[in-house]
């Protein structure tokens, strides 16, 4: 670890390069004959976690639980409602903290859609040296960075600088964005579903590029996917959203091997796995999510949940360490926090932990 | 997507392309490919080149002319588009009537794709209340037909080309606004502004770097478009005598003045239509020539 | 939908205002007043005074402004002027002779221009298309005004086929005097022919290119139903064009309007213009500009009632 020789590192190795507190983002939606707010959608309601220094913390979830919203809360792309993000132990945007432009200077981010995150009048050189050349650096010595930048990325600066976005495939446009992500030489970065447009056989390209540049440039990754496979390679840490919630979150080997929402359980009985020891014989999410404008009381899983019971309508749980299983298995680990009033009631033989 | 899956990724280093084809490149090349921009694109040229160097070419004055040479028909020695009402040289007096309804019919809408372009931009760029500030106003303006507010502010204002110029960019301004609002609310929500955003520029840089070049060949097609309405709007107001007024030559003033002339030299009299319809022609096929070689999809 | 109908109902309250407000403006821009115009240069200040009066021009402007709108709601447009005749009376006989005219145009150009933009885009890049998309383009690039003075000059002067002025004698009952409306008509049909032609060709072939009517194909329907299909997802654009156009018609008609004599709302306008008969202006421009808003309302609505999308 150099993390401590950089300068900007200000807590040191202990303090979590992100810290995020009750953040919330509901959008209104408008209508009737006067236009007035008729109804919300809970984006991201009271999401809490934190990142530490140089590790990769996965965020998984069905599409419309948040994550995306909550990457664009990160990056201050839209405002919360609530909520404190803490980056390096400097609150973001607050008057004694860290600016939200100096902020974005660290955090990065690179989106799904390889084709629309690059502007198609510029080339590849254009794209990726645009943010040092507003930030000061001259042409020439910001043209040598997105070659420089290129190289590291797995392209031909020679072949590829002068091209436009619609000339390179998927998966050099990808690499691209990664390049263009790492020009300001950030500390975090946000993958937005980074892969999931990619072929099976380049996304696995861009993930060994992933953990190659993290290893070489110090990087923390928040990475965002509905992929548990691409996550579980990539995570140290998981987050597993619904319905905007935090439901669970763990070491990533604490999680795989033994998940303990209900919601986790269900996610993971639906991954297609060729081994044959890792089948489960959970049942498998039936119907779609409930609408994110009116969503549950209590618990908002309880609604699809095999173990509701009618205390699941009246209490919203809390992320909390589940109660130990039978002696015959190992401890939880302590990091490993579950928002289920269930989970932590009842577990051990019956029911959740079968 | 679809050429992800075509291009296998493994030989990324060695394929090679010869030479990038960037946007504005491409536009050339497709336009260089159009015979009917191309040729009526020369015959603009040659009506532009016409006003322009109007002392050069028209080989007589414009303004002075015998009445005894009056209406002369076309083809007559020393004149050979005829004289006017007043024995005036027409070919000459065409050149630089084109003068005032070229300026007459571009001026405006350049001031409305700037001014028209800008608000546009913002609105759409911004969103929320500074768009429905901006868009509700235009809305007020884009309520009147644009022959009648042209008519009315006219009226009001009275004579000139000053007046015709500024009544017209009026007209203009609202329609290009909602243009540029509609393409820049589009580009505004795709991933490489929200990425350039997050790079920290400041909004004039995003809007600078990535949405103007982005939005300007839809707003250019448009104002093409209505670079053909306003001539025909601009000579419509001599016409009517709320324009240009006599003796300075204006094809719309031309006209007007040769009305009755009709029954005695209807060919002379009506070639100041001809080159209104012509100019107008031009720019209406320029716009569409432009609009198929960038692709551009727009319901007016 | 009823909901719909009603918000764009309401939006078009201040819209209304708005243009109410523009008109009032403008029209007290206008260097030199109509006082000037009425009195002799030599009357007496008093004399000014009592006229100013009463036309209610001594009064503050935002003042003449409420009492005008308030009167205006109610149908009042104060007299003219020039003649001293109520105003509203005037355009009112005014306003349904070029609403003779529009619809009558509207109904040509219309049906050429469908006609032109269907034949163009079924032979999509064979010579009916070239011919139709250039007769398209033509009819907007042509000056309307000049187009009737061609026409005046071919049918009345030269071979006397059709009258080139007014509207014909009052006593002969209207349905008689359709010779009267030809030139007119065919005048101002050209533009919006032209410019439906081309729409319904763009959208038209918009909608061939799209993957449903490949599949109506693939499942053997005949042309039959592929153009039903082509009508319903083409109407709602091509639609709101046709009331945009309407609107063109109704409140650009006074080049027409001049040329021929049509004792219209376009030409009572120029006549206003020149006689600075600032009531006449005022209420024309505005009760012009109302229709225009009213007929987009009418278009939303119906627009949202074929495609379903546009409800918001």
């Amino acid at each position: 670890m150099t993390a401590a020789t950089d300068p900007r590192d200000r807590g040191g190795a202990a303090q979590p390069l992100l810290i995020v507190e009750g953040l919330r983002k509901h959008f209104p939606i408008y209508g009737g004959l006067l236009g007035r707010r008729q109804a919300t959608v809970h984006a991201v309601d009271d999401v809490s976690f934190s990142v530490r220094k140089g590790e990769t913390l996965g965020i998984v979830g069905e599409s419309g639980c948040g994550k995306s919203t909550t990457a664009r809360l990160l990056m201050r792309l839209i405002e919360p409602d609530a909520g404190a993000v803490v980056f390096d132990g400097e609150t973001v945007g607050s008057r004694t903290g860290i600016g939200v432009d100096a902020m974005r200077r660290q955090m990065q981010m690179v989106f799904q859609d390889s084709y629309t995150s690059l502007n198609p009048r510029m080339t590849v050189a254009e794209s990726i040296s645009y943010a040092p050349r507003i930030h000061g650096l001259a042409r020439a010595a910001a043209n040598a960075r997105a070659d420089g930048l290129l190289g590291q990325v797995g392209l031909d600066p020679g072949q590829f600088a002068r091209r436009y976005p619609h000339e390179l495939s998927g998966g050099q446009r990808q690499r691209v964005n990664i390049a263009r992500a790492l020009a300001l030489d950030p500390r975090l970065v946000i993958l937005d579903e980074a892969v999931s447009a990619l072929d099976k056989s380049i996304e696995a390209q861009v993930l060994n590029l992933l953990t190659d540049l993290k290893r070489r440039l110090n990087l923390t990754y928040v990475f965002i996917s509905h992929d548990l496979n691409v996550v579980e390679f990539i995570s140290d840490r998981v987050l597993v959203m619904y319905l905007g919630q935090v439901v669970e979150t763990g070491p990533v080997d604490a999680i795989y091997a033994r998940p303990r929402h209900p919601y986790t359980r269900a996610l993971f009985a639906s991954k297609p796995t060729l081994d044959p020891d890792r089948r489960t014989t959970e049942p498998p999410l039936a119907g779609d999510p409930p609408n994110p404008i009116d969503p549950p009381s209590g618990c908002r899983f309880r609604t699809r949940c095999a173990f509701a019971a009618p205390t699941c309508a009246e209490t919203t749980p809390r992320l909390a360490p589940p109660l130990p299983g039978p002696i015959s298995r190992p401890p939880d680990d302590p990091q490993h926090l579950v928002a289920c009033i269930r989970a932590i009631a009842q577990a051990g033989g019956e029911g959740l932990d079968a | 997507m679809l050429d992800a899956a075509v291009a296998p990724e493994i030989t990324l280093v060695t394929q090679a392309q010869p030479r990038p084809q960037g946007y504005w490149r491409s536009v050339g090349r497709k336009l260089q490919r159009d015979p009917v921009t191309i040729a009526f694109g020369i015959l603009l040229l040659a009506i532009v080149g016409m006003a322009v160097f109007a002392p050069l070419v028209a080989g007589a004055n414009p303004s002075t002319g015998s009445i005894l040479h009056r209406l002369a028909p076309i083809g007559t020695p020393g004149h050979w588009l005829g004289t006017d009402e007043n024995g005036r040289d027409m070919w000459a007096r065409l050149c630089y009537g084109g003068r005032l309804s070229l300026l007459a019919g571009v001026a405006p809408v350049v001031m409305a794709l700037v001014i028209g372009g800008l608000l546009g931009v913002i609105a759409g760029y911004a969103g929320g209340f500074v768009n429905a500030l901006i868009m509700r106003i235009m809305d007020v303006f884009y309520a009147f037909p644009s022959v009648l507010l042209a008519i009315a502010i006219c009226g009001v204002l009275g004579n000139g080309l000053t007046n015709v110029i500024l009544a017209l960019s009026l007209v203009f301004i609202p329609p290009l606004a909602r243009i540029s609002e509609t393409v820049t609310a589009q580009v505004r929500r795709l991933d490489f502004v929200e990425a350039a955003r997050a790079s920290a520029s400041s909004p004039a840089q995003v809007i600078r770097h990535h949405v103007l070049a982005n939005v300007l060949g839809p707003i250019m097609v448009y104002a093409t478009s209505l670079i053909s309405v306003s001539i025909i709007l601009a000579s419509g107001l001599s016409f009517l005598g709320l324009g240009v007024v006599p003796p300075t030559p204006e094809w719309g003033v031309m006209l007007n003045a040769l009305r009755e002339a009709i029954y005695v030299q209807p060919y002379v009299a009506a070639l100041p239509g001809v080159m209104i319809f012509l100019t107008s022609m031009c720019f209406n096929l320029l716009s569409d020539g432009l609009r198929s070689a960038m692709d551009v999809k727009l319901n007016p | 939908m009823l909901l719909f109908a009603a918000r764009r109902l309401l939006l078009a309250i201040p819209v209304l205002l708005g243009v109410s407000l523009v008109v009032f403006v403008l029209v007290h821009l206008a260097p030199g007043n109509a006082i000037d115009m009425l009195l002799p240069p030599e009357a007496s200040a008093r004399v000014v005074a009592e006229v100013k009066a009463a036309f209610g021009f001594d009064k503050p402007l935002y003042m003449q402004y409420l009492l005008w709108l308030r009167s205006a709601l109610t149908g009042n447009f104060g007299v003219s002027i020039f003649n001293a005749s109520p105003v509203l009376g005037q355009l009112f006989v005014a306003l349904g002779n070029t609403f003779i005219l529009a619809v009558l145009a509207a109904a040509v150009g219309f049906s050429f221009g469908i006609g032109l933009g269907l034949v163009a885009a079924l032979h999509h890049g064979r010579w009916p298309d070239k011919l139709c998309s250039a007769i398209a383009t033509a009819g907007v690039s042509l000056p309307n005004y000049w187009v009737a003075i061609v026409l005046v000059l071919f049918t009345a002067v030269l071979h006397n086929w059709l009258p080139a002025q007014g509207m014909g004698p009052d006593q002969v009952p209207l349905w008689d005097r359709g010779q009267y409306l030809i030139l007119p008509v065919v005048s101002l049909a050209l533009i919006p022919m032209g410019v439906i032609g081309r729409l319904v060709r763009a959208t038209v072939l918009e909608v061939l290119g799209q993957e449903f009517v490949g599949a109506l194909r693939a499942k053997g329907l005949g042309r039959g139903p592929i153009i039903r299909h082509i009508c319903k997802n083409a109407a709602a654009p091509v639609l709101a064009l046709m009331g945009l156009q309407f609107g063109y018609l109704l409140g650009g008609s006074i080049l027409v309007e001049t040329v021929f004599n049509w004792p219209g709302s376009g030409y009572l306008l120029n006549l206003a213009i020149f006689r600075r008969d600032i009531p006449v202006l005022q209420a024309t421009v505005v009760v012009l500009a109302a229709f225009f808003v009213l007929l987009n309302l009418l278009v939303d609505i119906v627009q949202a009632a074929i495609d379903p999308r546009l409800r918001r």
